[in-house]
């Protein structure tokens, strides 16, 4: 199908687009890469008036290091992020979970921030800034505010984002006991939506940040007690209730925390023997 | 700051396999029914037109992207590469074109430019791929008639006849 018809700016600065979004309020979408925003536009699940494009734009692109994260900007691409020499090295959580985004054609245009701007409950990047404990910056007229990733997404599909505000920045925090990660998920060919995606981070051998996506309604990232294999197995029993998950077409909610049991030492295993 | 208002056309110059080309769109007219209907060149195909199938990919400033997510308005300015900027004037096809045919990789046709774009940009960074890369780049496309084993083989024999 094709999309609405809606007025088409292409702003030239953050300045302008702001702008916009201060004038359209609502009315107004930002389109980023355009991955998931174009397909929700040609099949009218949403019918903006204004369309913001920002897509590819220089101005707001930038990959930096500073003050403890790895900052990324709102038009920076997937592939742009995974492709950057010092991924690896800064947050190897990102370089493993990256390559599950998508395929290769939409990261080349799917952005970092557009991810967590749409987010999915299942994607790949929430979940890693969420296991992270990182945070965005979000930029209005108004003034610039910076929202921790558990305060950010809300739920499917929503943040606390006003409609005026841009998310002018992502950043995951780079510590020194934020190296020794591992990412795996279940989908039904590489590069669906993830019917379970965990992401674990080993700070100590024993204490391990385990994220889980596509379970709850947004990504979930807890502390867990690896001190033993039946510690592990106590606190995945006990999440896997709490989250409870939902049926969808891909799988039922039983599957999914059933994944959870038996995927979570796993990860969790691969993220403690990894090297410091 | 470039505006263009809802059922208005504005111009879009973009350089098509080369050569700066003028046409008119809508607001929201998608670059695949742009180079399609306007431009008047068919080769890229319009299956799902929500960035799953694959068959629309072309090059966005050398890198390969869904046309069926992109807007008209959202390539002035930039480069856009087809499938028809792969043959030469004299109608030789290039050694991916020719892997594919050796290989027996197609029957319809109908995933064809896509899957050729694709690899025109991976192959462009990544050389010598592994049998798993050519894999996961295939992932993004869907083919109904091969079954993609010809795919693989062509894509593979393709990459290196490239290299030679
Ligand atoms: C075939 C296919 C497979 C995919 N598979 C996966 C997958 O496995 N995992 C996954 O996570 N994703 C997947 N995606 C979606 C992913 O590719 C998108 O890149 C991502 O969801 C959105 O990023 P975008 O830059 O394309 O944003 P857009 O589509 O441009 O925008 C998405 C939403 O975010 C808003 N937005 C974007 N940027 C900003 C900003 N800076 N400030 C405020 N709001 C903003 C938009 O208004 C819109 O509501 C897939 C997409 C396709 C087509
Ligand atoms: S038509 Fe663009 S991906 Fe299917
Ligand atoms: S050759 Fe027919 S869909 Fe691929």
């Amino acid at each position: 199908m094709k999309p609405r018809a809606f007025d088409y700016v292409r702003p030239d600065t953050v300045a302008e687009a702001v702008d916009i979004l201060a004038e359209y309020g609502d009315d107004a979408r930002i389109m980023a890469g355009g991955q998931s925003l174009m397909a929700i536009l040609n099949l009218r699940m949403a019918e903006p008036k204004v369309i913001v494009d920002i897509g590819g734009h220089t101005a707001f692109k930038g990959i930096k290091v500073a003050n403890g994260f790895l900052e990324v900007g709102a038009s920076v691409t997937q592939n742009e992020l995974m492709n950057w020499p010092d991924l690896a090295k800064t947050s190897p959580l990102l370089a493993k979970a990256l390559p599950w985004v998508g395929h290769f054609q939409t990261r080349n245009r799917g952005t970092v921030c557009g991810s967590l701007s749409h987010a999915d409950p299942s994607s790949e990047i929430p979940l890693s800034l969420a296991t992270l404990g990182g945070e965005v910056v979000l930029r209005s007229k108004r003034g610039e505010r910076v929202v921790a990733a558990e305060e950010f997404q809300t739920g499917m599909l929503s943040t606390s984002r006003e409609p005026d505000e841009m998310m002018v920045a992502a950043r995951f925090p780079i510590a020194a006991n934020l190296k020794r990660a591992a990412f795996r998920e279940v989908a039904r060919r590489h590069g669906d939506f993830a019917i379970l995606a965990l992401a674990a981070v080993a700070e100590t051998d024993t204490s391990v940040r385990l994220g889980i996506g596509g379970l709850a309604d947004r990504p979930v990232a807890t502390r867990i007690d690896a001190s033993s294999k039946s510690a592990i197995a106590d606190a995945l029993g006990t999440l896997a209730w709490e989250l409870e998950g939902s049926d969808d077409i891909h799988a039922t909610a039983r599957y999914r925390r059933d994944l959870l049991r038996r995927m979570g030492p796993i990860v969790i295993e691969e993220a403690i023997s990894c090297a410091a | 700051m470039r505006r263009v208002a809802k059922d208005t056309k504005a111009r879009v110059t973009l350089t098509l396999n080369g050569k700066k080309t003028t046409g008119e769109a809508e607001s929201r007219t998608l670059l695949t029914d742009f180079l399609r209907h306007e431009i008047g060149m068919t080769g890229t195909h319009v299956g799902c037109e929500h960035g799953v199938c694959g068959c629309c990919t072309v090059l966005i400033d050398g890198v390969a992207a869904r046309a069926c997510l992109t807007l008209a308005q959202a390539a002035d300015g930039r480069s856009v590469e087809t499938v028809e900027s792969l043959t030469g004037l004299d109608g030789k096809l290039n050694p991916l074109q020719e892997a594919l045919r050796d290989h027996h990789a197609l029957q319809c046709g109908f995933c064809t430019p896509g899957i050729l774009m694709s690899f025109t940009d991976f192959l462009k960074r990544v050389p010598d791929p592994t049998v798993e890369q050519v894999k996961d780049v295939l992932g993004g496309h869907i083919c109904r008639c091969t079954g993609y084993q010809g795919l693989i083989d062509a894509m593979m024999d393709g990459a290196k006849r490239l290299r030679s």
